[in-house]
């Protein structure tokens, strides 16, 4: 449903914007129908400006995305609008994302006045009713307050519920359990497996494995802008193959293991931190950018299953296709 | 060393009233011991924390008594309590690594703050190098300025430079939040391993995250709406929580390894309560499935098992 | 969260105070105008300098009523010094003026400039500021290009340039004169709180929601600011009020008319008032610009504090 193809993004940086810095290089992924992509990385991997590129907040410099076949970058005008009625966004800081000074509902009333102008008020109130009812909230308890007013939890299920209003295809969850405490946070994340059996595609960009794992069909990981595995999530977890991902499984605090016991049955040492040929054999050949292969490097090691690493490839073991 | 904390209460002023945000703490701590603090935000950890090396002005001492090694700690009184601050219990604050003045190199900063606290930087410059190159950063960071290090390394810093004068106590206030989830690893084994080498004799480790205990504390206190209301071992409030909000806490964490296809977990109905006028009685009733008749009453901190304190009449076996 | 955090164009402060709202949870709340009433009645630098600035506008409006006397007419006794009988209170000039009638007239003329100056370089500071903060790019080029020109420009200069070729300056003139020059602070302040404020969440929300720009600009964006703006309003008013001041000491001010300052030029000028030790002519009206500008920077520096919940001593 959701297409994105060797997407890649470049900054000019540094006085008169003579260098380039790449946010994220020659990405691909899909997001289905019923399905939750996650999208893991720790800070600077490019997953969130991923994110602003599929909301079209940021242009894409390489590549494309495609909603249903069709390319995005191709919407302008008054078809944005149309393409906002099929694809939203809630994100990280719940009290960031209202506008202090307004009630919450406002943004409820935001859609309104764009969406849905003509719409009788009680319909809409039943419309509004239904959606706060959705996300587990009483609407009796939420409506009509400031943002001030709620917690961090029931303002993101508010945002969420903005999104239902419009019948959207997908969601892109950009780190929205990570300012939540811990009791609320699995009950946003029940909403989300909730959703996605009701025929959404989300999209779950998030930094904590546990919480991908938890709740996603498909996994990508990114380091530094590009994708180092992807795949069906208990394969990429169960298996972890590219050294980065083996560090962060080892990494992520568990509550009933120790790090050095998941260290041991990880089995085989990981050498360095993350350090991988693909990333510091290729630097940017001069200038003018990119290295990049005609094929991305991305090694089918089982099924659904791929993991992007020149050491695979340039092997080429026994099984592996390339 | 050893910290007895006794029925502190600090509020904190507001426009519409005192907000009761450590409503009477009463623990332990022992030499070596490493204790994390947990909870969810307003719950009163970093009240705590804070309030026990520096009230700020908002913060109001109503009652309660500390003492450290044997010495009372004047914790309402700011000039008494700067002869203790960084020898005998220091702090590193949160967003600390954010704290660090921009334009000063790191070596002249540490300088200037161990200079303001009467101690000779040359004599101690010797120890501030060894300490740098045990966590793993190299000598020249002192010439760097904040901006040129990563966040991983700033941390790092900051431990060193808190826990540079030996410390009994220290308490570290949500280090490991703005990490990624490899700097967090480190950070955290750089806490243990001051504890081992000696510079620190004790810790309180204040967080929200569950797990990062799991590793590196001995004991864990877990706090709800400004009151106790279990402090155990670590393996003890992991594995056999006697506290409902405990057990319902430590159930809802998602793990590497479970799924929600193969088991659904959940979560705590309801949010905590106002601490502007807080119920009477226990403080978790509204919210707890086992809540019965007698938690209209507030319920002890009391001792049921060796070093297992739990605030709970169901736990303490006392029933209707 | 009860408003903006302060003048100061980083706005970390903002995000900073989330902390505090977080351990002292559940405060219930009261509509942001209620706070500031409570705030405003407390705050002593406020107090003073409204009470100042109420004196003074009872002198605008009804002095005028009470002495009826055309601030022109020189059929008074010359020269005479301030007695306590009615039409005498501040005194005549050297041609008979009644400098009590001139004073109210003249503060009339000094509100009236300083409004409708302090309105236009607010206006204009704000439309520059908002779509160049906003826009970002090439349009943020230019506008700035604009803004420092301005800046730069000797207006001094320029005015005399342009009187040369004009008969008569009205006070209009004058007021649209000094709005046209003292907006480039405005905008650059403006464009500052812009910045920080459009790489918030909810500006993205609202984007996401088909909002356009004009309207995310005035219903997100601005109300967000709305204090500050209501102080750059009350900066503006009291640095327009000095410029015309001082443009009319000099000489530059309307052809016609009264105000404050041209009373002190008139007095200085051709009236010898300093030699001849006339002082009634030209005390009240230095005090009065002082009284007025000095009350309005007071109150600005109350404001302040009445919005910045960090500068409020609880």
């Amino acid at each position: 449903m959701l297409s994105v193809n060797r997407v890649s993004k470049f900054y000019r940086v540094g006085t008169f914007g003579g260098k380039e810095m790449t946010a994220v290089r020659d990405v691909s992924f899909d997001v289905d129908t019923g399905e939750v992509v996650s999208l893991i990385g720790e800070s600077g991997s490019g997953k969130t400006t991923i994110g602003k590129m599929i909301l079209k907040l940021i242009d894409i410099s390489q590549g494309s995305i495609s909603l249903d076949g069709a390319d995005i970058s191709a919407i302008r005008g008054s078809g944005i609008k149309s393409y906002y009625s099929h694809v939203q966004g809630v994100f990280q800081d719940p009290f960031s994302s209202y506008n202090p000074i307004f009630k919450a509902d406002r943004v409820f009333g935001l859609i309104r006045n764009e969406y849905f102008a003509g719409i009788a008020t009680s319909e809409w109130n039943d419309k509004v009713d239904a959606a706060v009812r959705s996300v587990a909230l009483d609407p009796g308890q939420v409506l009509n307050k400031y943002p001030h007013q709620l917690s961090g939890g029931q303002l993101q299920r508010l945002l969420v519920a903005r999104a239902l209003l419009l019948d959207i295809k997908i969601l892109v969850a950009d780190e929205i359990i990570s300012m939540l405490d811990a009791s609320t946070r699995i009950d946003v994340l029940n909403l989300l497996a909730d959703l996605k059996s009701r025929g959404l595609g989300i999209l779950f960009i998030t930094h904590d494995l546990s919480l991908g794992n938890y709740i996603s069909e498909k996994t990508v990981i990114l380091r530094r802008g590009s994708v180092v595995e992807m795949g069906a999530t208990e394969k990429v977890f169960g298996n972890p193959t590219h050294p980065y991902t083996r560090m962060l499984v080892s990494s992520v605090p568990q509550l009933h293991k120790k790090w050095a016991d998941v260290e041991a049955d990880l089995g085989a040492p990981i050498a360095g931190r993350g350090g991988c040929l693909f990333h510091e054999a290729f630097p940017l050949a001069g200038r003018a950018g990119l290295y990049l292969p005609d094929d991305p490097i991305m090694v089918e090691i089982e099924d659904d299953h791929f993991v992007g690493c020149f050491e695979l490839e340039s092997e080429k073991a026994p099984g592996l296709v390339a | 060393m050893s910290l007895q904390v006794s029925d502190l209460r600090v509020y904190y002023r507001t426009l519409a009233g005192d907000v009761k945000a450590l409503d009477g703490a009463t623990f332990s701590i022992a030499d070596k011991e490493i204790m994390g603090l947990a909870g969810e935000s307003g719950c009163g950890k970093s009240t705590l924390g804070n309030s026990l090396i520096r009230l700020d002005g908002r913060m109001k001492y109503v009652a309660g008594s500390v003492t450290l090694d044997g010495n009372a700690l004047p914790i309402w009184d700011n000039t008494g309590m700067n002869e203790f601050r960084f020898r005998d219990l220091s702090v590193i604050p949160q967003y600390a690594m954010s704290a660090m003045n921009p334009t000063r190199k790191i070596g002249k900063m540490t300088g200037e703050l161990l200079e303001s606290r009467g101690e000779n930087f040359a004599a101690i410059k010797p120890e501030l190098l060894r300490r740098i190159d045990l966590v793993g950063l190299q000598r020249d960071v002192l010439n760097l300025y904040p901006m040129e290090l990563s966040g991983g390394m700033k941390q790092r810093m900051v431990m060193v430079i808190s826990t540079l004068l030996d410390p009994s106590l220290l308490i570290a206030d949500e280090i490991t939040s703005a990490l990624d989830v490899s700097t967090q690893r480190a950070v955290a084994e750089t806490l243990v391993s001051f504890r081992d080498h000696g510079f620190v004799k004790s810790m309180i480790v204040i967080t929200h995250d569950v797990s990062i205990l799991y590793q590196i504390a001995d004991t864990i206190l877990i706090m709800y709406a400004g009151k106790l209301a279990e402090k155990a071992s670590t393996s003890a409030i992991i594995n056999r929580p006697l506290h409902p909000y405990t057990r319902m806490l430590v159930s809802s964490l998602p793990e590497v390894g479970v799924r929600y296809a193969d088991k659904k977990l959940s979560g705590i109905p309801g949010s905590p309560p106002s601490l502007l006028k807080p119920p009477t009685g226990c403080r978790f009733r509204a919210r707890c499935p086992l809540a019965f008749d007698k938690c209209a009453e507030e319920p002890p901190f009391v001792e049921v098992d060796t070093d297992h304190w739990v605030a709970c009449w169901k736990a303490t076996g006392t029933d209707a | 969260m009860s408003g903006p955090a302060s003048t100061d164009p980083r706005m970390e402060s903002v995000s900073g105070s989330v902390d505090i709202d977080k351990e002292a949870t559940a405060v219930p709340a009261k509509k942001a105008g209620g706070e500031f009433l409570y705030f405003a009645l407390r705050s002593r630098k406020f107090l003073f300098a409204t009470a100042i600035l109420l004196v003074l506008v009872g002198f605008a409006i009804f002095g005028p009523m009470i002495d009826t006397t055309d601030p022109m007419d020189t059929n008074g006794v010359q020269m005479s010094s301030p007695t306590m009988d009615a039409g005498n209170w501040f005194g005549t000039t050297i041609l008979g003026e009644d400098v009590f009638a001139q004073f109210v007239n003249g503060l009339r003329a000094t509100f009236f400039v300083g409004l409708l100056a302090g309105a236009l370089a607010a206006f204009i500071g704000m439309a520059i500021g908002f779509t160049a903060g906003y826009k970002g790019g090439w349009v943020d080029e230019v506008l700035n290009m604009i803004t420092n020109v301005v800046l730069v420009l000797p207006t001094l200069a320029v005015l005399i340039v342009i009187s040369s070729y004009l008969k008569a300056r009205g006070v209009l003139f004058e007021a649209v004169f000094v709005g046209l020059f003292s907006w480039p602070w405005v905008a650059r302040a403006i464009r500052a709180q812009t910045f920080t404020l459009r790489s918030r969440d909810f500006i993205d929300l609202a984007k996401l929601s088909g909002r356009g720009t004009w309207k995310i600009i005035i219903q997100e964006i601005a109300p967000n600011m709305s204090s500050y703006l209501f102080m750059v309003f009350i900066l503006l008013f009291g640095g327009a009020i000095l410029f015309a001041a001082s443009l009319d000491f000099i000489g530059l001010g309307p052809t016609g008319g009264m105000s404050l300052g041209l009373m002190m030029f008139n007095s200085v000028t051709y009236g010898a008032a300093l030699t001849l030790g006339l002082w009634w002519w030209f005390i009240p009206p230095g005090l009065g610009i002082m009284a007025i500008v000095g009350a309005l920077y007071v109150m600005n520096v109350g404001l302040d504090e009445i919005f910045n919940p960090k500068l409020r001593d609880i």
